[in-house]
């Protein structure tokens, strides 16, 4: 590939890690050899943490529970608002108590397969292992599981297993996970031991000697650009999906706190390893804002399928089950329904690729509950998934429990973000990442169940055990809104938001956002190849150029405006776009949920090539327009063989 | 169909709002609610006019970002959120109001944005069980009578968008803090704390801005996750019992 939209720097590690006894002693021995700060001193150190989601609101709770001094900061008006509140269908553990024969060696062995052999073996072995403590911990909170009569757990299945290990709470298991973060957070905010700073989003990240050590943030009801200061910096700030515009994100949702933090030095890793989710509401019309999933725990019970005619507009009730195409069961007999959802997305698209798609624009496929509510009956499928299915039936005036659901593949899920190491420090010393805005967990797909489970292994078990090794060299020298590196950072921001609101052009931020989002969906979305990419490439920088130069940004600065907000964000996503395509490009092989049209096998499925790209890529940021370095952490698997992924 | 807007527009919580009449045009039934004012905002800013400030995020129903009282009814016509509202509940030539939330409880920030932080304050005081991490016992050392944690779910399902205060007479914040009273005192984990919860929170919601509780049921009757009245009667019968066992009230 040319040189010229990257050149290749050193390669990295992970050293973190001690690989010096077997996987299954690593976590273990890492808190063990993990330096302590006495309780005494905690009170003494002070640790950022911006985002309250699952990851963010669970480490800001446990830290301060820990005796630290917690510094919290969101966008929204309540913490109990950060997206993880959408998240539907479950959160796996390796419980076994379906004695189904799950262990936390078949989890950590599927989700390693699930993403495509790109994955951490180590980072992904103790996320298995705490799995069993996070339901430990959240029935202590009083979070609502679903249970059965018997008064025990109950289970269900999703995308990529064979065994029942997914704990939910009907269709709003993150809703209840995070209300069970954000009351513990709450109760320190009671206790005095949290300082808050609601509606509040971070603009920049404060470096000091190389150490992260504060952050720039914006005020969004006075405007108010400020600096705040800490010992460590943690960002738990969510994914970027919105780089779409279009996805199951909400409207908020955007990649601002990490793309500043790698503009500041924090490498980012595998920016284009997307997840396109297979079932969610197809799109209606221009005006759409945004989309809505419908869980992958409704294909525990909902079949998918296809006419088999090209272009047959007869009514799904109308159409004979021998001219019903249920095209993932005829061709992954083993797993049917519940392949993963990089596999489920693109043989949809297939269909609709070949005509066979439904619904005005034929962009769609059914999901259909039919066979589940005969064999179960209509009050069963109510209690699971009652309130998915009502929501359904309001967003496209459609009653799902007498006609097949109409869905298709939406942005759902970013497996790229800022690259961290086993202790989830980046390679900033001083900032951890934690959840989906990190990178390390998830390889090239994410599996079903998979995000709650990292979110709240990071927030509540691991980040607490590796961020005390660092704070152990605690606390650091004093810096204060006079040090010339929080000047210049502030300085950066302040520019930025007025030079924003003063190029007064024609068209409106969510113009640009929408082309964008077009744009990728188009060149870096289901499919890529070499052309496409190519394409977005030099779109781009175009887009970019037009942007700073003919944004209509209104309102003021010292003032709440939602438009200054959207403007600052969308700048962001438009370099990240770029960083994703460059990522895209140079990656030649299939993996996961980054499919390369020259890369795949008779069957059409991903073509992995271990010999050449078995590595994670990392991105450092240079300034000045010349093209990004990539660092590639070189993935070794000892424990799972690699092997091509079969679902059949 | 073509509609008319009056929309709540405030430039401050110092200033005085008025409403204002806004035209759209071409609104497609399959439009959610706020999808037309995202139409309408564009259209204000490439008029160099002001967008309406309101406040949003997942859309779909569950963060509870948003909430405007509609033609004087929380969430509007139909029982859900917001953002879940679709045009198809209108009609050609419709008049709509649309305002903010009114309580002295959540006072306006901007247009339709209210602060409801004082929702935060009434958990933190004691909307929780206290487990610090890494104290859990394992998961199934205490099973959870199905009617009970059901029960509990559907307690907990409340998502804070403060419809229930809104459409109050009264202004009151019961039905949200009976919401977690009764999910967390269903709970056996929640047992320990029971009667100190209910008598710090009631006693938060009394000190924040929000009015006493005359049983209206205006609450239930627009919440988008039909929270029952008879979380109510429980934290009424939990206050009793906690003050009957010799609690001190906290206000």
């Amino acid at each position: 590939m040319s040189l010229e939209l990257f050149s290749v720097g050193d390669p990295i590690a992970d050293t973190a890690a001690p690989t010096d006894v077997p996987i299954g002693e690593r976590w273990s021995e890492r808190k063990f050899r993990a330096r302590l700060v006495n309780p005494a001193n905690r009170r003494k150190l002070s640790v950022i943490v911006v985002g309250t989601g699952l990851a963010g609101g669970s480490a800001a709770a446990t830290l301060a529970e820990a005796g630290y001094k917690v510094k919290s900061f969101w966008f929204q008006d309540s913490p109990r608002r950060a997206h993880s509140v959408a998240a539907q269908g479950g959160i796996n553990a390796a419980k076994n108590y379906r004695n189904d024969g799950d262990s936390v060696h078949r989890l950590f062995y599927d989700t390693v397969k699930g993403g495509d052999f790109r994955a951490r073996e180590n980072n992904v072995h103790r996320l298995a292992e705490v799995s069993t403590s996070i339901i430990d911990q959240c029935v202590a909170q009083g979070v609502p599981f679903a249970r059965e009569y018997g008064g025990l757990l109950d289970n269900r299945s999703f995308g990529g297993t064979q065994v029942s290990r997914t704990f939910y709470a009907r269709g709003q298991t993150g809703q209840q996970l995070l209300y069970g973060a954000y009351q513990a957070l709450e109760r320190q905010i009671g206790l005095g031991n949290v300082e808050t700073h609601p509606r509040t989003e971070m603009l920049d990240l404060i470096v000091v000697d190389g150490r992260a050590r504060g952050i720039v943030a914006r005020d969004l009801i006075t405007g108010q650009i400020s600096t705040h200061f800490a010992d460590a910096v943690v960002l738990g700030s969510g994914g970027y999906s919105n780089v779409f515009y279009l996805s199951t994100n909400a409207k908020g949702s955007n990649a601002t706190a990490i793309w500043r933090a790698h503009k500041k030095g924090a490498y980012f890793a595998n920016p284009c390893y997307t997840q396109i989710h297979p079932t969610c509401i197809p799109v209606a019309g221009e005006y759409q804002s945004k989309l809505t999933l419908m869980s992958e725990s409704l294909r525990n019970d909902g079949r998918v399928w296809v006419p088999k005619e090209r272009g047959d507009k007869r009514d799904p009730r109308d159409i004979p089950e021998a001219e019903r195409d249920y095209f993932l069961e005829r061709k992954y007999p083993a797993f049917g329904n519940l392949v993963p959802r990089d596999i489920a997305s693109r043989q949809a698209k297939n269909a609709c690729d070949e005509g066979r798609g439904v619904g005005p624009n034929g962009l769609g496929v059914y999901l259909d509950l039919t066979d589940a509510i005969q064999r179960l009956g209509r009050p069963a499928i109510e209690a699971k998934y009652g309130n998915l299915l009502d929501m359904y039936a309001q967003i496209t005036g459609e009653d799902p429990y007498a006609t097949p659901m109409r869905i298709y593949p939406a942005v759902h899920y970013t497996m790229g973000g800022l690259w961290v190491d086993y202790d989830l420090q980046s390679s900033i010393p001083g900032m951890f990442v934690i959840g989906e805005a990190n990178f390390s967990d998830h390889g090239a797909n994410r599996l079903g169940a998979s995000a709650l489970m990292q979110g709240l292994a990071d927030g509540y078990f691991v980040l607490p055990t590796t961020i005390a090794n660092y704070l152990a060299d605690g606390p650091f020298e004093k810096v204060d809104e006079t040090h010339p590196a929080a000047v210049e950072a502030r300085q950066a921001v302040q520019t930025q938001t007025e030079k924003l609101l003063s190029i007064n052009g024609t068209r409106t931020v969510a113009s640009f956002h929408r082309e964008l989002g077009r744009l990728m969906w188009d060149l870096c979305g289901m499919e890529r190849s070499e052309e496409s990419l190519r394409k977005a490439l030099d779109r781009i920088p175009e887009l970019k150029q037009e942007f700073w130069t003919n944004v209509k940004v209104s309102g003021e600065q010292g003032t709440f405006n939602q438009n200054l907000e959207h403007a600052g964000r969308v700048a962001d996503f438009i370099e990240l776009a770029e960083l994703m395509c460059v990522d895209a490009l140079h990656r030649n092989e299939s993996c996961g949920g980054h499919f390369r049209v020259e890369s795949q096998t008779p069957e059409g499925e991903a073509l992995r090539d271990d010999e050449n790209y078995a590595y994670v890529a990392a991105w450092e940021y240079t300034p000045d327009g010349t093209p990004p370095v990539l660092h590639r952490e070189a993935l070794e698997y000892e424990y799972v063989h690699l092997a091509q992924r079969s679902y059949k | 169909m073509n509609l008319t807007l009056k929309v709540w527009r405030q430039v401050n919580p110092a200033t005085k709002g008025k409403m204002v009449s806004y035209h759209v045009t071409d609104v497609s039934p399959d439009m959610s609610f706020l999808e037309m004012l995202d139409v309408l905002n564009e259209q204000l800013i490439l008029d160099n006019d002001d967008p309406i400030a309101f406040d949003h995020d997942c859309r779909e129903g569950i963060c509870s970002s948003c909430g405007l009282m509609i033609n004087g009814i929380a969430h509007g016509p139909q029982q859900t959120t917001t953002c879940q509202l679709h045009m198809r509940s209108f009609s050609d030539g419709d008049v709509i109001d649309i305002e903010p939330w009114r309580s002295g409880g959540f006072p306006v920030v901007k247009d339709l944005v209210v602060d409801r932080s004082a929702f935060d304050r009434i958990i933190a005081v004691g909307g929780f069980i206290s487990a610090p991490t890494g104290t859990a016992p394992e998961a199934h050392s205490t099973p959870v009578p199905k009617r009970d944690s059901d029960a509990a779910f559907d307690a907990a399902t409340c998502i804070g968008c403060g419809a229930c205060v809104a459409a109050c007479p009264n202004g009151s914040a019961m039905l949200f803090t009976a919401a977690k009273v009764s999910h967390l005192g269903l709970m056996p984990q929640g047992q320990p704390e029971r009667d100190a919860r209910v008598l710090t929170m009631v006693a938060q919601q009394d000190a924040e801005d929000f009015g006493g509780c005359t049983n209206i049921g205006e609450c239930s009757a627009v919440c988008p996750k039909g929270i029952s009245m008879e979380t109510i009667s429980r934290l009424n019968h939990d206050l009793l019992g906690a003050l009957r066992a010799g609690a001190v009230p906290a206000s």
